[in-house]
């Protein structure tokens, strides 16, 4: 039988795959991508709950997370590509002109 | 009413004077001489009060100032024939000074800051004055020192003058410290503040013995600082850096008299104590009588001379007060008030003819000068105390209160006293305004706002010692203590006194005049005596070396450490060190690099995760 | 049963693709494995009886998402990486202290913790009955109608801030 925390287990795993991607790649493409898999980590929990407690408001913030998380992409992505114009480069830690 | 009015008038005029009129000088000066002049009218009605009513009762008006359990202070005014006699002098003095000083202080830069000086000053002294109880005293007490600060510094660009106004403030400091441990002392004793109060305390035999002694010593160090009496009489003679009409008014009339005034007005307290405090305040007023009077001979600085001969007279009154003369003293207070601020109003007019205090650069003025040199003259002779001037009877009821009261000692150390006062006051008139020409320039005498004043206090010099005669009802001492002080031996001393002055003056002229031993020999003959008068019995010097030195610099340095090392090395420093350091190692986390921020951030959220759990 | 084999299936496969997107060291087979990825996830909505939501993750993950990646990955003409640059070597020691722990707590959380919410009124009979996606649409714009229109107006300023973000300036 396929419980609840099952799911949340599941979620967890994926959760921490999307934030090593973060913390450990330096392509920042790729970094974009591991936020989508934290997304979607979301979105499963979301849908778990929602699914196991019979609710409706988790299946409507699947719905939320995922047009925000395409409005993020939109956007960082262009970001990325005015950030590529001008420096050449797409690897993280050579951007640091916040330090100033 | 009109009594608050006393203070308020002079206090309105210096701070109209400080805050709109500055620019302005004959406003100013106009303003500070109204204030003045506008007091002694209002005085006159409680002095004429109490010449009618000699036996009246003291008239007291008082609010509250401050109470909390345990602690009444209330500020008020105190009526009776001492303040009212004292109100005479300061405001009369003080007006005539303030006369003069129109035409002294002419043409100077500070013009509105020595008026508006000059009424803060009277607004003080009156406080102390009328003052009611210790607290308001004390108050007022400081506020002179603050003016006499001020005016003795007027001339804040000449290093001497800030000098001394420094030595002033900080050696009149040692006394008020005692000063106020003895109202402390006083109010611990007698839970008030309030004169008439403690007196009834007092006589009751509420306070013990050893209380009074201890609350009368410390009263005295106020005193002594106040009234330059050895050991703090070294800031007197630097005073006269200041204007010579603050030396007339400040360090000769009147604020130096306070200091006897508050023996006057605690006299209550000398009598109930044990004679041991007396006979202190006696012999310290004595030996900085002969003191000061030998010192006299050997200074050549004309305000000088006469700033050693304020501390002998001060030295006067303070061991009349300690014999027991209250009405002696009171006496010669008055009188001295008169002719002393007459010599050094004259000593001034002689200065701003010649711009000079030096008295060697001086000699056969009286040609020039006459009206300053007759009422010099006049003054000198006062202060000699020659009869029938009124020195003569100021000093003769000093003496005569001494002898009665069985001080030999000091009986013939005031009479050692009155033989040099005599030399050097008579020196001072011979080598100034008669005998040879030395000056430069051409001198002539001074505008009449100056003159003016001159002769009215050379009328009063000359006469004021006959409101002492004994025939006269009242006469000084009823009106002061209330009934015909004792005259044991009353004409030995009139006598021996004029005697003994005539010699001095004999003396004098015979050095100074005829030249029949020249000054210079006497000084060759008694070099290492001569040296050690020259220079103040070196006490000037061992407060330098000893004190100055060794124990104030010792503790500056002490201090020195605390500051640079403890203050600033630990706490100022260290605080920055820290804050320093903090910075630095922070510094090291704002990388600029996201993914280290990202690192933290889940770094974070993993240890309040773990918190969250386990704690 | 067989629930519990799909379950395990896509779940597995989902961990796996996603262990590959952030392994591998060309970005364009990185986007590949994050297209798996979803589609597993797509299949675990279903699994979740929401069958809207899989279309939903296909059509805006898959068919938007990854595409758009795609896109930029030929525009800016990347490269595979070579093996010593393509993981930050600074931040491995703390990764690999902070990944487990992170795993270990919010796996923790997830099976100690207690659901205190009672069940609502969307049983399984009652979607089958009245539709999943009828009672999902007519939730999200009645009930959910302002956050619906605020997310909606975000994308718009989303998209407007793409375009004006990526136009060349000053060169035409």
């Amino acid at each position: 039988m396929i419980t609840l925390y099952h799911y949340l287990v599941l979620s967890c795993i994926l959760f921490a795959i999307g934030v090593a991607g973060v913390l450990l790649r330096r392509n920042i493409l790729i970094v974009l991508m591991s936020l989508e898999l934290v997304f979607n980590s979301v979105n499963i929990s979301l849908a778990a709950f929602s699914h196991f407690l019979q609710s409706m408001a988790g299946k409507v913030f699947v719905v939320f997370t995922i047009t925000v998380a395409a409005a993020e992409v939109a956007v960082g992505l262009a970001i990325l590509v005015v950030i590529f114009r001008q420096k050449k480069t797409v690897y993280v830690e050579d951007l640091s002109e916040m330090r100033h | 009413m009109s009594i608050w009015l006393l203070l308020l008038i002079p206090l309105i005029a210096t701070t109209t004077i400080t805050l709109i009129t500055r620019r302005h000088k004959d406003l100013s000066s106009y303003i500070s001489i109204g204030a003045v002049v506008l007091c002694f009218i209002i005085s006159i009605k409680p002095i004429l009060y109490f010449l009618r009513n000699p036996h009246a009762e003291p008239l007291e008006q008082s609010f509250t100032w401050l109470n909390i359990p345990g602690l009444y202070v209330e500020i008020g005014t105190l009526l009776d024939p001492l303040s009212v006699l004292m109100l005479f002098i300061v405001t009369f003095v003080g007006s005539l000074i303030h006369i003069y000083s129109r035409g002294y202080m002419h043409g100077d830069p500070g013009y509105s800051r020595f008026f508006a000086c000059l009424s803060l000053f009277i607004f003080a002294m009156l406080g102390i004055v009328l003052a009611n109880n210790f607290i308001q005293m004390f108050i007022f007490w400081e506020l002179v020192g603050l003016a006499s600060y001020l005016l003795i510094g007027y001339y804040f660009e000449k290093p001497s003058a800030a000098d001394a106004a420094k030595k002033a403030f900080l050696v009149n400091r040692v006394g008020d410290f005692g000063f106020i441990l003895g109202i402390f002392v006083i109010f611990y004793a007698t839970g008030t503040f309030n004169f008439l109060a403690i007196e009834k305390q007092i006589e009751a035999g509420n306070v013990g013995d050893w209380t009074l002694l201890l609350a009368a010593l410390l009263i005295f160090c106020g005193v002594v600082g106040k009234s330059a009496q050895f050991p703090l009489h070294v800031w007197l003679p630097d005073a006269m850096e200041g204007p010579t009409p603050v030396s007339a008014l400040i360090h000769a009339a009147t604020m130096v008299a306070a200091g006897v005034y508050l023996l006057a007005r605690t006299a209550f307290l000398y009598h109930a104590a044990p004679p041991e405090a007396a006979m202190v305040v006696a012999y310290i007023g004595g030996f900085t009588a002969l003191l000061a009077a030998t010192i006299a001979l050997a200074q050549s600085d004309i305000k000088r001379v006469i700033a050693y001969s304020t501390l002998a007279s001060l030295g006067y009154m303070v061991m009349a007060m300690g014999v027991g003369g209250v009405s002696a003293g009171m006496l010669y207070l008055t009188t001295h008030a008169f002719f002393k601020a007459l010599l050094f109003l004259a000593a001034g007019s002689v200065i701003h003819a010649l711009h000079t205090n030096d008295i060697w650069k001086m000699g056969g003025l009286y040609r020039k000068m006459k009206i300053t040199g007759s009422t010099f003259g006049i003054g000198a002779l006062a202060m000699i105390g020659v009869f029938p001037f009124s020195g003569f009877f100021a000093k003769d009821e000093i003496l005569v209160a001494t002898l009665a009261s069985g001080n030999y000692v000091l009986f013939i150390g005031g009479i050692i006293t009155a033989f040099l006062i005599a030399i050097f006051m008579s020196k001072l008139v011979f080598v100034t305004f008669f005998g040879e020409e030395r000056y430069e320039g051409h001198p002539h005498e001074s505008p009449p706002v100056m003159t003016v004043p001159l002769i009215i206090l050379a009328f009063f010099a000359a006469v004021s010692g006959f409101v002492a005669l004994p025939g006269l009802e009242p006469n000084f001492s009823t009106y002061i203590d209330g009934h015909v002080e004792g005259g044991e031996g009353g004409h030995f001393v009139a006598i021996l006194s004029t005697l003994v002055v005539l010699a001095g003056i004999l003396v004098a002229w015979l050095i100074y005049q005829r030249g029949f031993v020249r000054a210079e020999v006497i000084a060759n003959h008694c070099h290492p005596l001569y040296r050690v008068l020259e220079n103040r019995f070196y006490i000037d010097d061992f407060y330098d070396r000893v004190i100055v030195e060794r124990i104030y610099n010792g503790i500056g340095r002490a201090f020195n450490f605390t500051e640079i090392h403890i203050i600033i090395g630990f706490f100022v420093n260290g605080s920055a060190f820290i804050t320093r350091e903090i910075g630095k190692a922070l510094r090291l986390l704002t990388t600029g690099r996201l993914q280290e921020y990202a690192l933290l951030m889940v770094g974070g959220v993993v240890i309040l995760l773990f918190f969250f759990i386990f704690g | 049963m067989v629930e519990a084999i799909a379950f395990y299936v896509f779940g597995g496969l989902s961990v796996l693709t996603a262990l590959l997107v952030i392994f591998q060291r060309d970005p364009v087979r990185s986007a590949i494995y994050l297209v798996a990825c979803f589609i597993q996830v797509a299949a675990l909505f279903v699994l979740l009886r929401s069958p809207f939501l899989a279309a939903v993750q296909v059509f805006v993950y898959v068919g938007a998402v990854v595409v758009l990646f795609l896109f930029v990955i030929m525009v800016l003409e990347l490269k595979k990486e070579r093996f010593s640059e393509y993981i930050h070597r600074g931040q491995r020691p703390w990764a690999l202290f902070i990944i487990p722990a992170l795993i270990g707590e919010v796996g923790y959380l997830a099976v100690k913790g207690k659901s205190k919410a009672s069940l609502g009124p969307y049983s399984e009979e009652f979607l089958v009955k009245q539709g999943s996606t009828e009672s999902l649409g007519k939730v999200l714009f009645t009930k959910y109608i302002f956050p619906f229109e605020v997310v909606s107006l975000l994308l718009l300023v989303a998209l407007m801030g793409a375009i004006i973000l990526t136009m060349k300036r000053g060169k035409e």
